[in-house]
């Protein structure tokens, strides 16, 4: 009898990683450190130098020589606003059902139109800038929507339909972007004041770092996607149809519409944070010879998230933790690859959240045996 | 009389245990085969019968216990491993090559070889007609499986099993897919194959096969053993009993009908399917207010694009769909859905529930969007949903570890089905299409669900019942119309057809022709 128990019982953290997506995927991060560290000491450095950076950007302090900056603070913020915001645009279409590659073509279009609107629209103060970053979120809702009515009506992967339009933002942004007057190969004129996200105040309080309004309309953004998906009838039918389309369609949810609100939200998301760091991190536009990444990182971003607000929140910020933190390990001798392999690791284990599963439950039943098996022996 | 039996065990299972996550299918079972018998094995639906006969073909490991094959321990790894053993298996679902030939079906993976490792197709139909010949199973070597009858397609399995010498032979649910006739056919060969000393195990939860063919039988319920008894000793009512653990009520008490005007009429329909064939073909149909209309057939005869064309999954390719004479064809499932037609789909777990959701969701998932669950035109009322669905969870004896808030998915197929049953009971429109109804479910939820349907039919909703089992179709229904191939081929009153006429019209031209040919 007492074994039974034992069986059905599983311990409170084997447990709590079966149940929640959440835990595995904080393990998961850890994991991804843990093995940073070795791979560094491995190559003979000293680790603590990863740890240091890492302390610097979330705090402000430097340990090495004791000062204290809180503009790496709010660079790190700065920074974590395209990736919490691409990881919205994975997650939304994630939640659907659908797989948004195009997350990085968005962002591009929505970053080529607030500059085109900066850079053409009468400067009028704050309405200049609301416009160019309302602008910037139509035209990644535009570029997003597109996929999905082909998807919805014709059945075109949207693998396969926003890889392409990746290609075609990128050059279409450079086309558009040149033929701004003033332009030269690789930058425009200089934004008017009027269409700068940056404000004063927040500025001076992170000691001349980029932290800008973009960071609050991200802020925002958390709570529309949460109330969006999780508490609108408009949200219950996508998230029905993502889990299970056939069933959506025989319960007369209206699918194709469903696809194509879904892909237009998303590049709405990504739209928005091209938007946000043209007018927020750059002062002038650029004409870009490659992709940011902002927009494929986001995969990894709303993977890590397991595609909930809070979760792609969090795994924005440590997304942007790891980008802000590159140059100040250089600083410390640590190789800034070593953030990539970071992300890279973190993606491969929360891949492997199945596999993790079914080795903490066959781990589980081994531990149950060996207790059955002594308990057997005592008995004797 | 088990005394008087000498003949000695050729299977021996000791001790098997099989646990999946959250249920363990096999708990401590002890079964025994005898040389040259015929052993039933019953039980309901996850009494853990084919678990324990996939351990005996190796296509699971037990967790623990001892297999002994005459009189030998043994370890059956796979398939293969009970193939060289002699054990084969005729699956429920058949695992045949659709544009192959029988013979190539039946030889395939144990091919005879010319010089050079060429396929000897002439050896191969020679020994196909000879194994046909001395078992008395009549197939033609040289037809494609996609043109043969599916009681012709389980005859190549069995011979498949036959060609790989298996003399342990165990049949899987074998007559879940037949007609009335074609299982009488099947209970003459297993008769065959017994008297030519092979040893059969059928694992079935219908009572008169094993009636008709067993020598003694198993009963299984939840995972163990309730014992084995010789079946001319017993009736089928201590049968049922032993298998469900409480007496069952063959028939379910109908009261006489009250019928009303029509309120579904399909005139002349054409559905095609998804690989764009006409499934269905000019079909029309009535259903009144207060009646019952079966569609008796065998599996892939039409029935679920008959029942696409209905809801509006599959476009209509002509003719008209009427609710209360209201051209509903042009309608989309939701705008159908409002006009009163109602689905309880046959798959459940595909069509009819989403099993990340939870119950309160599964309930609301067809009128989400409007009052009381949604207010201001787009904010979610999670308290109706979840008021809602304590009220069906009572009302409709639903088994749910946490209420309103168990996901769908982690419920036994009974109370999923329970669960959209009462969400298209409470939705509460004039019409009703239901699909296998019972499919999969234990005799207690079966019962259960049988009577709603019954009730639904005193409140005057026009049902239309489609099911593959005649039994369901003969006990429910007021009328009963027969599909074969896309059309309705024959129209009766309820208590003026026999099972067996209708068998004869489910098998439609194909099968007579085939059956000339066999001969």
């Amino acid at each position: 009898m007492s074994d039974s128990n034992t069986i059905k019982k599983q311990s409170g953290f084997t447990a709590l990683l079966m149940r929640s997506d959440g835990a595995v995927s904080v393990v998961v991060v850890l994991l991804g450190f843990v093995f940073a560290t070795l791979l560094v000491m491995l190559v003979g450095r000293n680790p603590a130098g990863i740890y240091k950076a890492l302390l610097q950007v979330l705090t402000g302090f430097n340990l090495n020589n004791g000062k204290w900056n809180i503009r790496y603070v709010g660079d790190f913020l700065n920074y974590s606003v395209p990736f919490v915001l691409c990881g919205f645009s994975m997650a939304f279409a994630g939640r659907a059902g659908l797989f948004n590659i195009g997350g990085e073509g968005q962002y591009i279009i929505g970053m080529t139109v607030a500059q085109l609107v900066a850079l053409t629209f009468p400067s009028v103060s704050v309405l200049h800038v609301v416009t160019a970053v309302l602008f910037a979120t139509l035209a990644g809702a535009v570029w997003g929507g597109v996929v999905g009515y082909l998807k919805a009506r014709f059945e075109v992967s949207e693998v396969v339909a926003t890889i392409m339009l990746n290609y075609i933002a990128l050059y279409l942004s450079r086309i558009i972007t040149i033929a701004i007057p003033g332009t030269n190969t690789y930058k425009t004129v200089n934004f008017p004041e009027t269409a700068s996200l940056r404000i004063g105040f927040l500025s001076n309080l992170t000691n001349g770092s980029a932290l800008n309004a973009g960071f609050f309309l991200m802020l925002v953004c958390v709570l529309i996607y949460w109330f969006a998906l999780e508490k609108t009838n408009m949200g219950f039918g996508l998230r029905a149809t993502g889990f299970n389309k056939e069933a959506a369609r025989a319960a007369g949810i209206p699918v194709i519409s469903s696809i194509v609100i879904a892909m237009a939200a998303s590049g709405a998301y990504a739209g928005l944070g091209g938007g946000i760091v043209a007018l927020g991190s750059f002062r002038y536009g650029r004409v870009i010879s490659g992709m940011d990444n902002y927009g494929f990182t986001g995969i990894a971003v709303a993977l890590v998230g397991n595609n909930t607000a809070v979760g792609t929140l969090f795994a924005g910020l440590l997304f942007g933790l790891l980008q802000a933190a590159q140059p100040i390990m250089q600083a410390n001798n640590i190789p800034k690859e070593i953030t990539f392999i970071i992300q890279g690791l973190v993606v491969v284990f929360i891949s492997l959240k199945t596999g993790l599963r079914l080795f903490l439950q066959w781990n589980e039943k081994r531990r149950n045996n060996k207790i059955a098996e002594k308990a057997s022996e005592g008995g004797r | 009389m088990d005394s008087n039996d000498t003949r000695p065990d050729i299977i021996e299972m000791i001790g098997i245990t099989k646990a999946f996550p959250g249920v363990v299918a096999n708990d401590n079972i002890n079964l025994n085969v005898k040389e040259n018998e015929v052993l039933a094995l019953l039980g309901e639906n996850g009494a853990g019968k084919s678990t324990l006969m996939s351990i005996l073909f190796g296509s699971y490991d037990a967790d623990s216990g001892i297999i002994k094959i005459r009189g030998k321990e043994v370890e059956i790894k796979d398939p293969n491993a009970a193939t060289a053993l002699g054990i084969g298996m005729v699956h429920q679902h058949f695992k045949l090559i659709h544009n192959y030939t029988v013979a190539e079906n039946i030889v395939l993976g144990y091919e005879p070889k010319k010089k050079f490792g060429l396929l000897d197709i002439a050896a191969a139909e020679k020994k196909v007609a000879q194994l046909s010949d001395q078992y008395g199973l009549k197939v033609n070597p040289k037809d494609k499986i996609e043109d043969i009858t599916v009681g012709m397609q389980q005859r190549v399995e069995i011979l498949k099993v036959l060609y790989r010498s298996a003399d342990i032979i165990i049949f899987d649910e074998p007559t879940a897919v037949l007609t009335p006739q074609e299982i009488d056919e099947l209970m003459l060969i297993i008769k065959r194959l017994k008297e030519e000393g092979k040893t059969i195990i059928i694992i079935t939860h219908k009572l008169k096969e094993i009636k008709a063919v067993g020598e003694r039988c198993t009963v299984l319920r939840r995972g163990k053993v309730v014992g084995t008894v010789n079946v001319a000793d017993v009736s089928e009512e201590q049968l049922a009993e032993m298998m469900v653990g409480r007496a069952v009520k063959f028939e379910i008490e109908k009261n006489p009908p009250h019928f009303g005007d029509t309120v579904l009429s399909i005139e002349h329909i054409s559905v095609k399917n998804t690989r764009g064939q006409m499934a269905v073909k000019d079909l029309s149909l009535d259903v009144r207010a207060g009646e019952i209309m079966g569609v008796a057939g065998v599996d892939g005869n039409g029935q679920s694009e008959l029942l696409f064309g209905i809801t509006g999954m599959s476009p209509l390719e002509s003719g008209k769909i009427l609710i209360h004479g209201k051209d509903v064809s042009k309608y989309t499932i939701r705008q159908r859905i409002e006009a009163g037609i109602g689905h309880i789909p046959e798959d459940r777990q595909k069509h009819g529930l989403v099993k990340e959701f939870t119950i309160a969701e599964n309930i609301a998932l067809k009128n989400y969007y409007k009052a009381p669950y949604t207010r201001n035109g787009c904010v979610l009322v999670q308290d109706a949903m979840v008021k809602k669905a304590d009220d069906l969870i009572k009302a409709f004896d639903i088994r749910a570890g946490k209420g309103p808030f168990t996901l769908a998915g982690s419920m036994s197929g009974g109370n999923q089905q329970k669960m959209i049953i009462a969400r298209e009971v409470d939705m509460g429109g004039d019409v009703l299409v239901i699909a296998q109804p019972t499919r999969g479910l234990g005799v207690g939820a079966i019962e259960y669900i049988r009577r709603r349907i019954l009730s639904e039919r005193a409140k005057g909703r026009a049902i239309l019942l489609i099911s593959f089992e005649l039994d369901e179709i003969m006990n429910l229904c007021d009328r009963i119309a027969t599909i074969s191939k896309g059309t309705i081929v024959g129209l009766s009153n309820a208590g003026e057809i026999t099972e067996q006429e209708i068998g004869i019209m489910m098998a439609g031209e194909k099968d007579k022709i085939a059956e000339e040919t066999a001969k």
